[in-house]
Formats: C-alpha cells, structure tokens, sequence
C-alpha cells in the first residue's frame, strides 16, 4: 500500500469518525452499557416486563463472560471498545433508522448507493420519510397476501407486542440463548428491530419473504433479531439486507437469527450484507431442524472490517438436513472468518457445506466449520467442500475444517482447494478482447457461480455488482 | 485487406531473460493460410504468444505492425492515420480489438462462466474497444463523464448489456455452431471445463468464427485431436478464410494438417528465427527430409 494510499485510508476513518461524532453529540451523556441503558431500551419500545426481565438476565451474562480471545487464528478483536459502542445505540432508537439526512451520509457510502443505483426512493428512506411510506405499502400489500394464509412477517420488536407467547417461547431460549457466546448475551440485552416469521402448519410461502425494504427506515439497527418460526410440513425463503450496503454510524453489528424448521418443514434463509469497513461483524444465527426438516443458508459476506459469522444447525430430528452455501470476500484491511457448524444429532441427517472465499490486496479470509456426528446418529452423512481463491501473494486463506465424529456409520467427505487467480487464464480471456479487471472478474464470478445460481435473479445480480465494485476498490 | 508484419523481432523471458526470438520476419495477409513450422523450441509458439501480447516474454527489438484497409475500419469512424498499429504499444485486448486472434495450444478452462456468457461479452468487449480505439481524444473524454455510475437499479439486471442483446447473440451462437458441425449443448457448458482436448480445439476455432478476427494464430490447433476431429477443424479453418477472409497463420509440427489445409506460403523456424520460405511444396520437402535436412541447408548458405 502505498503512503498516497494510507493517507486516504485514515482520512476515510476520520471522516467516519467525525460523523459520528456531530450527528450523534446529543447522545455523548450516556456512556458505557448499564442497566440503565436497558431500562431506556424497554422503555423507548414500551416492552412487557417478562422482555424487559430477559435484557437484564443477558446484561449480566454479557458482563461475565471474557471477550474470545484463544481461538485459533481469530480476527483481533482488541481494538474493539464495547463502551466506545453502546453510547450511539440509544439515538439509533431514538431515530429509527441512524442517519436523519442523506447529505448526512459520507461521500463514500453514498457513492456506494450511487454506483449500486439504489433509486432516488430508497435514497430517501435511509433519510427516513417519504419512502418509509413506500416501504408500508408494499409491506402491506404483502402482509396482506400471506396473511390470509395465516403468515405473519413483522418487525421484531411488534411481534413482541402482538404475538406474545410465540415470541416468549422461542426468543432466545433452545435455539440461541444468551448465554451461547459472549455477542449472544449483549444482542440478547440491546437487540432492537428484525423480523419476525410464522408460518403455519403446511403452508407454503411461494415467494421469497424479503427484508430488505426495512432496514434502512424501521430502526432494524446493529443489533437486529431475525425469528422465524416454521410449523411442521411449511415451507418458506426469506432473503435479509441485500440490496443497500447497511451504513453503520457505530461499528458493531451484532446481529441473531433464530430458526425453527419443523417436521418436513423447509426453511431456507438468504443474505447478501454488505458492511462498511469500519464495522465489526460478529452474528450469531442458528436454526433447530425436527425430523425430515430441511434448512438451507445461503449468505454472501462483503465488506466490515472483521467478520465473525458461522450459520449453525442443529439437525434434531431423523432425516433432517442441512445445506450450507457461504461466499465471502476480503480486501484491504479485512478480516473475514465465516464458516458453518452442523451438529447431526439424529440418525440419517444429512449435510453438505459449500464455502467460496476470495481474498484480495492483503486481506485474509478462513473458513472456519465444525461437524458434529453424535453417537447414535447412524447412516449419517456429510460432505464439506471450501474453495478460495486469491488474487496475490499478499492475500491469505486459511482452513480449519474441525471434524468430530462420535458414530462409526457414517459417511464423511471434505475436500479443500485454495488457488491463485492463473495470469494464463487472465490472458486466455484478454486475447478474446475482454481487458484485465473484465477477464479477473469473469473468473471471480465464475468462481462463485454455484452461490449465484441459488438465489434469485435479481440477487444474484446484486451479489455479482457488489464484488465487481469490490474488485474495482470502489466501495468504501 | 490486413497485413501483420513482424519485422526482426526479438524477445526473451522477462523472468530469466531468456533469449527465444532472434530476428523474427514474417508477413501474413487476410485471406491467406501460413504454415509455421519448426522443431520444438524454435520458437514458433513463443512468436504466436508475442502477437497476442503475453505478458511472460519482453520484446527487446523489432516491430509487429498490423496494416488495415478501408474494409477492415468499416464499422468505425476511423482516420488516415489509424490505419496501421504498432501491436507493441497495445494491450492484448486491443490487439483483439483491431482483429488479432490467438488459438491456444492448451486453452484455459474457466468454471462457472457458460460459454455463450462468455462469448458474448467477449464480442460485446471487443466491439466496444473498437470503438474506443478509433475514436477521437475529446469523444473519449466525453464518454469518460457518462461513464460514472451505474445508470439502472442492480436489480434490473446489468446497466450496460452491451451492443448485441441476448437473442441475437443466440442466433450468431447456433449459426456458427451449425457451420462448425458441433452440438448445441456446448453453449450452456463452462468454458473449456472439462472439455476433452478435441472439443478444446473445435472450441478455439468456434470463438475465431464467432469473433471474426483479420488475423488468426492458431497454435497447435492440430494436437491431440483424432482424425474426424482434424477434418472437422480444417474445414473449419477454411471456412474461417473463405467467408470471413481471416488470415491464417498455424503454427504446426507436422505435415498432416496440411494435408487438410492447403497452406498458401510456408515458414521453418529455426532457434528464433525464420530461416527458410516456401509453397505448400516446402512442407512436404520438410516432412520427407526432416528440420535436421533445414540445419544443414541453412548451415551450408551461411
């Protein structure tokens, strides 16, 4: 990197910094996390006690775990001031959306939109009013179909009021308590906004429930819980956060997905994110799977400054299965370890995982994945297969494809690639007419072609345009 | 009418530094067939890869020029004095812009890219480099501005799809498939992956007639195929230059393929150099007496 480069590079922080800093002064009395920010919390969303009560337990079992420090190869999370944090949630729910303006945004984030071409009314709902209206419209248009099948998709935080005992029941309690990791405890204490689904009971769900629409105006935040609750035989897509690359003021995005796919049910859960690189990223999604269930994620990881993130399913019930499809990529200055853990505790559960990471300009990506074959879990299989692909010899790539197999019926394959971008493909594809970014992007999106070909067109699309502008070193 | 022209060419392995080239003449025109022959190491595909402008070998003399006539410049708004191009200068994108074509001895294999993806954006490139090359400085500077952003949501699919859409490009695709005798479902697969070395072959002679160059380098088009394939890419080859009026330049050890292709000139290179020029006449010289014949003749004259 050059020192032209670096000059940049810390002007771009400052910047950041200083946005933070003016929009959000008001806010600079409330320092650290107590339970007084709770109390505000619960308080600024009228929340029932019995949620109010769960903050507080989380709070304290945040307080008392130790940040991960031992394991191997982590991000350095280190520079990382949980006090510095906290202090800009508060304005975050004060103004349902972080950001009141769009002249407010950096240049870079908003040359982002532009280069994306997120219409002039999405522009508009990050800044909060006219397209908050839009956003209802369709949210109604499309409420009001599902519901008339008994679907219900809401933000988290209404769900809480309207669908009590559903949410009491599998908020944070079999599938990711708080006590799981340490981010777990402090989503569990300040999680505000996400989505909320049920599907009933054989219902199938034709069209992909999308979240995307918002994000930018609904207050979703950094710290935003995704429920989704599928009866038995139902079957429903949901697809979060792709389009508009989210800009966080704070840089903290700790995030939870909960999924309960039932007998023969079939969830599959999407996301294409898109983080600034200031952001750290560390989520905690999981999904419970009875028998004959099916869950599927497919996640695209771009952007932040270090991301944590590994989709995990537990396959409770004979027959269930899981398939795991992760891309990730990693530029300058970033740190993306993502993986995927499925824990096959039933007999004849079936699971395959598919990672593709690209690293590029220094930056590392792993992939980070745990199998677990309990004893018993007979006829069992699982096949795991990472690719990554770098573009120089400045990049790195790690693996650690944890395996613990505890039942000797069983089939297990992994099979691990790591390559470099060939300077003779570059120049097969140039001696065609294409020039050197076109030939390494065609190869790239070759490379992730097996992600693309899984989500819907227009994603794919999308997905496809953020790693171009990646490779293009044009995003923020 | 396209003329290439390599005069006295000289390059080495920018790695090592390596000599290969020597003093390289050649002259190739649109719509005729050039055999180049040679023992192995003479340098004949290290010639071939100079043309398309690889980036592993540095030229440390001579000149490649490509000549170009009213014919040639039809599409473009092109002036007096773009008429003729040091390849030198360029990128090998803009070689194939101006009508360079290189057949790979072992084409690359690309996963994950369809080939009528990928042959459609390569026609799309090449068209649109052609534009940017004859173009004027102040109308480049004006699309330069344009350029900034992407005018469509992402959502609406690629802003810029380019000059020929989908449905055309379908139709050029199963036309020239058609011509080539080759099987439709080679347009939904990846690019050379997995493709078996014949397949490879027919594949490279595909893109020439899909990307119709002035002048085709074919390196090696004749290895590694069975005998129905080698009809199958000579007659291909001659279609190249009866209906596009591509020149050829196919660079071969054997006479064999020349038994297919009738080639209008012969060329023996020997340690860098061209050392000898004939009709088609000289190839079967060559294959009755060996290159160990050429040494000698050259030996003797020098």
């Amino acid at each position: 990197m050059s020192s032209d480069q670096d000059h940049l590079q810390q002007t771009d922080t400052e910047e950041r910094f200083d946005f933070k800093k003016d929009s959000k002064a008001a806010y600079a009395a409330e320092k650290g996390l107590t339970e007084e920010t709770i109390h505000a919390i619960s308080d600024d969303k009228d929340e029932p006690d019995w949620m109010r009560e769960r903050r507080l337990r989380a709070l304290k079992q945040f307080q008392a775990m130790p940040m991960p420090t031992d394991w191997p190869g982590q991000p350095d999370l280190s520079e990382m001031n949980i006090n510095e944090i906290v202090p800009y949630i508060r304005p975050d729910i004060e103004t349902r959306g972080g950001v009141d303006d769009w002249t407010d945004l950096p240049d870079d984030i908003k040359d982002t939109f532009d280069k994306l071409g997120i219409p002039e009314a999405e522009k508009n709902a990050l800044s909060g009013v006219g397209a908050q209206y839009e956003s209802e419209v369709v949210y109604q248009n499309m409420r009001e179909r599902w519901e008339d099948k008994g679907v219900v998709f809401m933000n988290m935080d209404q769900a809480v009021q309207e669908h009590p005992e559903l949410v009491k029941e599998h908020f944070m309690t079999d599938c990711v308590p708080p006590s799981d990791n340490k981010f777990a405890a402090l989503h569990g204490a300040i999680w505000s906004g996400g989505s909320f689904v049920y599907v009933p009971e054989d219902v199938t769900v034709d069209m992909p429930v999308q979240a995307y629409f918002r994000m930018n105006s609904e207050g979703m935040g950094q710290f935003e819980h995704t429920l989704i609750i599928a009866e038995p035989g139902s079957e429903v897509h949901y697809i979060e956060g792709c389009s508009a690359p989210k800009y966080s003021a704070f840089n903290l995005h700790s995030g939870g997905v909960e999924v309960y796919v039932g007998e023969n049910a079939h969830v599959q859960y999407s996301t294409v994110q898109n983080w600034s690189k200031n952001t750290y990223n560390l989520n905690t999604k999981r999904a419970l799977v009875e028998q004959e269930g099916r869950m599927e994620w497919i996640s695209g990881s771009m952007g932040s400054k270090a991301t944590m993130l590994y989709p995990s399913t537990v396959l409770k019930g004979r027959g269930a299965s899981d398939n795991h499809i992760t891309i990730a990529f990693a530029g300058e200055g970033q740190d993306i370890d993502t993986g995927a853990k499925v824990y096959h505790n039933a007999p004849e559960t079936k699971s395959t995982i598919e990672s593709k990471s690209i690293s590029k300009d220094g930056g590392r990506t792993n992939y980070r994945g745990l199998v677990h074959i309990a004893d018993g879990a007979e006829n069992s299989s699982t096949a795991v297969e990472c690719d990554a692909l770098m573009f120089d010899n400045e990049s790195t790539s790690d693996t650690m494809p944890y395996m613990e197999i505890n039942e000797s019926k069983v089939d297990v394959a992994h099979e691990a690639t790591v390559g470099k971008i060939g300077d003779e493909d570059i120049f097969y594809l140039q001696t065609r007419g294409l020039d050197d970014d076109d030939a390494k992007q065609m190869i790239v999106s070759g490379f992730i072609e097996p992600i693309t070909e899984e989500l819907p067109i227009e994603y794919a699309v999308e997905l496809n345009r953020l790693v171009e502008l990646e490779m293009e070193g044009s995003l923020g | 009418m396209a003329t290439l022209e390599i005069n006295n060419l000289h390059a080495e392995v920018a790695e090592n530094g390596e000599r290969i080239l020597r003093g390289v003449d050649l002259e190739v025109n649109s719509g005729e067939i050039h055999a180049l022959m040679g023992p192995n190491g003479s340098g004949k595909s290290t010639t071939a890869k100079v043309i398309a402008g690889h980036p592993a070998y540095e030229v440390t003399d001579g000149e490649i020029v490509l000549h170009l006539d009213e014919e040639d410049v039809e599409d473009v708004d092109a002036d007096e004095d773009e008429m003729a191009w040091d390849l030198l200068d360029l990128e090998p994108n803009e070689r194939a812009a101006l009508g360079i074509f290189l057949a790979f001895q072992y084409p690359a294999e690309i996963e994950g890219v369809t080939m009528t993806n990928f042959l459609r954006q390569a026609l799309n490139a090449k068209l649109e480099e052609r534009e940017e090359l004859f173009e004027d400085e102040d109308e480049a500077d004006a699309e330069e501005d344009e350029d900034e952003g992407y005018e469509t949501s992402p959502m609406e699919g690629p802003a810029d799809d380019g000059e020929i859409g989908v449905a055309e490009f379908q139709q050029i695709l199963s036309e020239k498939m058609e011509l080539l005798d080759m099987d439709e479902s080679f347009a939904q697969r990846y690019l050379n992956a997995g493709f078996s070395g014949g397949e490879k072959k027919q594949n490279e002679v595909l893109q020439a007639a899909i990307l119709e160059p002035s002048i085709a380098v074919l390196d090696e088009i004749d290895s590694g195929l069975d005998i129905d394939r080698l009809n199958d890419v000579a007659q291909g080859i001659e279609r190249l230059r009866d209906e596009q009026g591509t020149g050829v330049l196919q660079i071969t050890h054997y006479q064999r393929i020349l038994d297919y292709v009738e080639p209008d000139r012969v060329h023996v290179m020997l340690d860098g150099e061209v050392v000898m020029e004939g009709d088609a006449e000289l190839a079967e010289t060559l294959e009755e007496k060996g290159y160990d014949w050429v040494r000698e003749q050259v030996y003797e004259t020098a």
